[in-house]
């Protein structure tokens, strides 16, 4: 398991690279990268600012990938966060799940994103031309994370 | 002693980050706390934190208004999470 929130960019292909060598079993590896999108409800989008809770993050991180490992049979799970002032296109967000078979993967990375949503402790802030905002929590994401349970 | 944390717009609403204070007698739990926190620093605390929206976590788990409280805990107050 890695878990890491760092200001710095990282590279998909390097992230797939270290669990594909470090799980020679591994016949599955599905990942997900959220971006910062130019559009926010209509408006042009500078950057996002994203901060969290450092200690609680990191634990409620395990926590899901724990819960993610109960339901599942997977192998090895990367989720890497990024913090601080970041623009359009900018990479915000990367998860991965390796396992024997896709199933478990596509299953497990959906699980994790949509807790993590939830219930990890960060927050984005929305500059634009008119000034900062704090984003709002989507009604969608509560939704979609409740179907878990 | 205990320490209180303050997340994002929470902590722009309050103007605090942090704060460390010693745990009265009869303060046990979040609820008395949040009272606690009025009383020292006024009514417009009470609408930040009395707000129903607001999460809060106690030792890095979440937790609600009834949580119980000792000292050397740490607690954090702050809107709903936004991440991802």
């Amino acid at each position: 398991m890695k878990i890491s929130i760092q200001p710095e960019d990282f590279s998909v292909e390097n992230e797939c690279n270290i669990l594909r060598l470090a799980n020679p079993e591994c016949g599955a590896l599905v990942t997900f990268s959220g971006l910062v999108r130019d559009l926010e409800q209509g408006r042009h989008v500078e950057s996002l600012i994203l901060e969290h809770y450092p200690g609680m993050t990191e634990s409620s991180l395990e926590k899901i990938i724990h819960q993610a490992e109960a339901r599942w049979p997977i192998l090895d799970v990367t989720v890497i966060h990024r913090i601080g002032e970041l623009k359009a296109s900018e990479q915000i967000v990367f998860v991965a799940v390796a396992s024997l078979h896709r199933q478990a993967a596509f299953s497990a990375c959906e699980f994790i994103m949509d807790y993590l949503k939830t219930r990890a402790p960060f927050w984005k802030k929305c500059r634009d031309e008119h000034g900062e905002s704090w984003v709002e929590a989507k009604t969608s994401d509560t939704e979609a994370s409740q179907r878990w349970e | 002693m205990i320490a209180v944390h303050y997340f994002a717009s929470v902590r722009e609403s309050l103007g605090c980050d942090l704060e460390k204070l010693e745990l009265p007698a009869g303060v046990t739990t979040v609820a008395g706390l949040i009272d606690l926190l009025v009383k020292k620093h006024g009514k417009d605390w009470q609408d930040v934190l009395g707000e129903r929206s607001v999460m809060i976590a106690v030792n890095h788990e979440m937790a609600d208004r009834s949580a119980s409280l000792a000292d050397g805990d740490e607690v954090a107050f702050f809107p709903p999470v936004t991440g991802g």
